[in-house]
């Protein structure tokens, strides 16, 4: 490590966040990212990274994409992030487009917040507002964010740190793909909302089971609650389409996209509302104020990215880079076959699998020291969350597989000792 | 998509950045294209070749009468003939030639493994927008090549037509998908972002001067080929009026737009009577002084050929001129008596009009055909009646073209469909003609070869490669979409099974040994990983 970049990890310890950056270090990824073009990132030290984290599809068309950067600029020739008071050319415009995509014919309108937090709050106080109940359902190592509301959904590791965790029993949580425990969750009919992660992301991408998602949306229907899809991860074509919840036939009545729909450059999330959520917008538009909520700069970088994410060879792409990675990660588990025991996949949505309770930090580090960027789940430190871009170009595909066999090696040399075992 | 509904603000769409993006993706699908491609082996590959020249063929006339509406150049039914020879007869010329498998040359100990260019970028131009996109879709087929192809602004509406229609055969018939793109809104600034990119492998630039030169100037290797302006010669040992037929033929031909028409005919005194005469029986007329003079101001303009009259009919010409011809004239040949800069008419002619120039001996006509190419047309075609094969001799080997069609017409045959030369729409002009190629263009021009050379000192043995074949694992297997119904069953590979000592001693064992087996292993390994 250079002088300067310790010197900077010390700064960055005194000034910023002493524990994270510290905790980085000792997981053996003495990252800090500087420049930052395309699918690639460069250390401050010059060493270049392949990006497969692309902090949840946040970097999805890449960092810094000429169109994107281009668009931005020449939006401050004309706007910056307007009066969240007034009606606003950019946000009505940003609006219109979404709906003109939502997933699904009854989606009306568009609520903003400036990061994915910000806008599942409102997506849960819009459903409480519609229902006139408070109870939320959730899933069990749900990951929805850390504000107010959102962080009462997810794994208490972020609430009670804060002691910010559920004290009135407002906040339910069952296990994923458990229909019974959603039933029972719901049976009382005091719930307003049920919020899902289409692919919980950040609990290892664990795949819904066939029928999941549409029996879910069946029982909201059933015991009057609204089911909040949350696309934050899924949404923009990393599943091949759109959104995510259309993959699984499911058309929610609420709908929260972020990460992505900023292009990486602009920070914007958004809350698509369908007409029979909406009631609060007519009866009290005032009801939510957000001064940097759909910032108009980031409206108008939002509306490059749903853009090009719709051109025809981006589909392609997708589908591509889905297969060809497949291919090549089923060549590598059959190399290693009591280590890397399994692929969750959807579209560029993936996550591996491996045979140790920790298993994806190894492989993390040893990806690191070869070359790529990929973060372990949280949640579930066993499963590697492997995202590759939507427009991850064919060499750069192969090289991450190449790094990938490498790496596995490593990890499981590390894990499991350097012999292969044949039990 | 409607893009007002993302424009309407900001709109970048004119922007370097929005042209690097559009040139970018088209080239990164058409590169994961060329890269499925490779894996494909020759049955596959000849299989989407055949589909592909298939529905050419079959649209092969309402795309003739297409092109002429758009762009109003040329015949119909000859374009039709044209798109028909660039399916069918195109890929029998190449079926027996495998850019696909490798092959052995025990006698120098090499091996060869045929390498495709990957992607190709390709312009294609309004002459003849329909059988130049099939000729080059097929070439890019036949050897496992991506293509994307940008086709003339003014033949835009049709070879996005037939390349769409195409696309769709290819991978109908298994091609990867994206194989085959045409750039829908072609522009020269867009033009040059494709061709500058470091994602194009190679450019197949048929067209004018200017985009030829701009494909050579990229950066990128380029196929470009340039302008035609070919001579003729009838020599006093040719069966004249054989001559004068296939003269006329030739320059009547979809209206002489192929650029291997015939542009300045040469002859001596000896014959000059006998070929006006029978260039008259077949259709031409004759212009006089007052018509020829008419005609060249017609022509051409202070700055260039009259794009007006390419493609047009003779009648059509002669009427814009106030000539009065018969109906059924299918030529207007116009006497000149110099060739060179002060004459315009020695020039390229994409029209039915043929210039005449009367030698006054053979080796002055040589000359004279040698000065029409210095003039314009260098490294393409010529052309010569004779039945004297020194004369034939001299006059190829004098011309600077490197394609001289005997006793045939001359737009037809030095494109390979009245001769045996390679059926073409790309011309090499060769280094005469400022081009990397000086034959006419084919699938090897898109292939390069891996050769493995063995030690040549005959003690070392060179290997036995019969039967080694590199592997062809054709299209890839579609990822699973986890939990949608249908799609591929998840391909989890369950501990148990790896780390058990057999697959028939895993199969017996129940779930609930399984499970203490893996709980087992489990803690083995945190054991482990403790230590």
């Amino acid at each position: 490590m250079s002088q300067a970049k310790t010197e900077f990890l010390e700064r960055s310890k005194t000034f910023w966040n002493p524990g994270k950056t510290q905790d980085w270090i000792d997981m053996g990824v003495d990252l800090v990212i500087d420049r930052r073009e395309g699918y690639h990132l460069y250390d401050m030290d010059g060493r270049r990274l392949i990006d497969l984290h692309l902090n949840g599809g946040t970097y999805n068309l890449g960092h810094r994409h000429p169109e994107l950067v281009e668009v931005l600029k020449a939006g401050t020739e004309r706007f910056d992030m307007g009066n969240h008071h007034f009606p606003a050319l950019a946000r009505t415009a940003l609006a219109e487009a979404l709906q003109a995509v939502a997933p699904g014919p009854n989606f009306k309108y568009t609520a903003y917040g400036s990061g994915g937090g910000e806008a599942i709050d409102i997506a849960l106080k819009t459903a409480r507002h519609a229902a006139q109940k408070k109870k939320i359902v959730s899933i069990v190592k749900a990951y929805h964010g850390h504000t107010g509301l959102a962080v009462k959904t997810g794994d208490d590791r972020f609430s009670k740190l804060f002691l910010s965790e559920d004290a009135q029993g407002e906040f339910v949580q069952v296990p994923f793909n458990d229909l019974n425990a959603m039933e029972d969750a719901l049976r009382g009919r005091d719930v307003a909302a049920v919020i899902m992660e289409t692919i919980p992301a950040t609990y290892g991408f664990p795949m819904p089971e066939v029928g999941y998602l549409p029996a879910v949306k069946k029982l909201c229907e059933k015991y009057d609650a609204f089911y909040i899809a949350d696309e934050v991860q899924t949404g923009l074509m990393r599943t091949g389409e759109m959104w995510g919840c259309t993959k699984y036939g499911v058309e929610p009545d609420i709908m929260v996209t972020g990460k992505g729909i900023s292009g990486g450059m602009y920070p914007i999330a958004c809350v698509l509302i369908s007409e029979r959520c909406g009631g609060w917008l007519s009866e009290d538009g005032f009801g939510h104020i957000s001064t940097m909520g759909g910032a108009e700069l980031g409206c108008i970088v939002a509306m490059k990215t749903l853009e090009i994410i719709q051109r025809p060879e981006v589909r392609t792409m997708v589908q591509y880079i889905g297969d060809y990675l497949r291919a090549g990660l089923d060549d590598i588990m059959a190399q290693f076959p009591d280590f890397f025991i399994g692929i969750r996949q959807h579209g560029v949505i993936m996550g591996l699998e491996f045979n140790h309770e920790q298993g994806a930090k190894p492989v993390m580090k040893h990806l690191y020291e070869n070359g790529v960027w990929a973060i372990f789940s949280t949640l579930d430190p066993r499963v590697l969350q492997f995202k590759p871009g939507l427009l991850l170009s064919q060499a750069d595909a192969e090289d991450v597989l190449r790094r990938v066999a490498i790496a596995v090696e490593l990890a499981r040399d590390e894990v499991m000792g350097s012999r292969r075992r044949t039990y | 998509m409607d893009q007002a509904l993302y424009n309407s603000l900001v709109d970048i769409s004119d922007s370097p950045a929005a042209r690097a993006g559009k040139a970018d993706l088209m080239l990164d699908r058409a590169r994961w294209a060329a890269t499925v491609f490779d894996r494909y082996d020759r049955a596959a590959t000849m299989a989407i070749v055949d589909a592909v020249a298939e529905a050419a063929h079959a649209m092969a006339g309402e795309m003739a009468t297409k092109a002429v509406e758009e762009t109003g150049f040329g015949v119909a039914e000859h374009k039709k003939l044209k798109n028909e020879l660039t399916a069918r007869p195109l890929v029998e010329h190449y079926r027996d030639q495998d850019f696909v498998n490798s092959r052995i040359d025990d006698a120098r100990k090499i091996v060869e493994i045929p390498r495709p260019a990957g992607v190709i970028f390709a312009l294609t131009p309004s002459t003849n927008p329909v059988a130049t996109l099939n000729y080059k879709i097929l070439l890019a087929m036949m050897t496992r090549n991506a293509i994307v192809i940008s086709p003339h602004p003014a033949a835009r509406a049709v070879s996005i037509e037939a390349a769409t229609a195409l696309a769709r055969a290819a991978e109908s018939a298994g091609a990867p998908s994206g194989a085959i793109q045409i750039l829908e809104t072609p522009s020269i600034p867009l033009v040059e972002a494709f061709m500058t990119s470091p994602k194009t492998n190679v450019i197949l630039a048929t067209g004018g001067t200017p985009m030829v030169r701009a494909a050579y100037s990229s950066s990128n290797p380029a196929i470009g080929v340039g302008p035609g302006n070919a001579p003729v010669f009838v020599d006093t040992s040719a069966d004249i009026g054989a001559a004068a037929q296939a003269i006329v033929a030739s320059k009547s031909f979809d209206n002489s737009i192929l650029c291997t028409n015939e542009s300045v005919l040469i002859t001596v005194p000896e014959v000059e009577n006998q070929l006006r005469m029978a260039l008259k029986s077949a259709g031409a007329y004759l212009c006089t002084e007052e018509e020829t003079a008419a005609l060249r101001r017609f022509l051409f303009h202070p700055r260039g050929f009259n794009v007006e009259a390419i493609g047009r009919d003779a009648t059509w010409i002669a009427q814009e001129c106030n000539i009065r011809v018969p109906a059924n004239t299918r030529i207007l040949v116009t006497p000149i008596t110099q060739i060179g800069v002060e004459e315009r008419l020695s020039k390229e002619k994409l029209c039915p009009v043929l210039a005449l120039h009367v030698a006054k001996t053979r080796t002055q006509a040589l000359s004279q055909a040698r000065a029409v190419l210095r003039l314009t047309g260098a490294g393409h075609s010529a052309a010569i009646h004779a039945r004297d094969e020194a004369v034939i001799m001299d006059y190829a080997a004098l011309v600077e073209a490197y394609r001289v069609v005997v006793n045939a017409p001359c737009s037809q045959g030095a494109a390979g469909f009245a001769t045996n030369l390679a059926p073409t729409f790309t011309i090499g002009t060769g280094f005469f003609g400022r081009s990397s190629i000086g034959e006419n263009v084919g699938p090897q021009h898109l292939v390069h070869w891996t050769r493995i050379a063995y030690n040549a000192d005959r003690k070392v043995p060179f290997g036995n490669f019969q039967g080694v074949t590199r592997a062809f694992r054709g299209q890839l297997p579609t990822a699973p979409a986890d939990g949608v119904p249908g799609t591929a069953p998840p391909r989890y590979a369950a501990p148990s099974a790896a780390l058990s000592p057999a697959p028939s001693a895993a199969s017996s064992l129940d779930a609930a040994t399984k499970d203490e087996l893996r709980r087992l292993i489990a803690a083995e390994l945190r054991d482990l990983l403790r230590k």
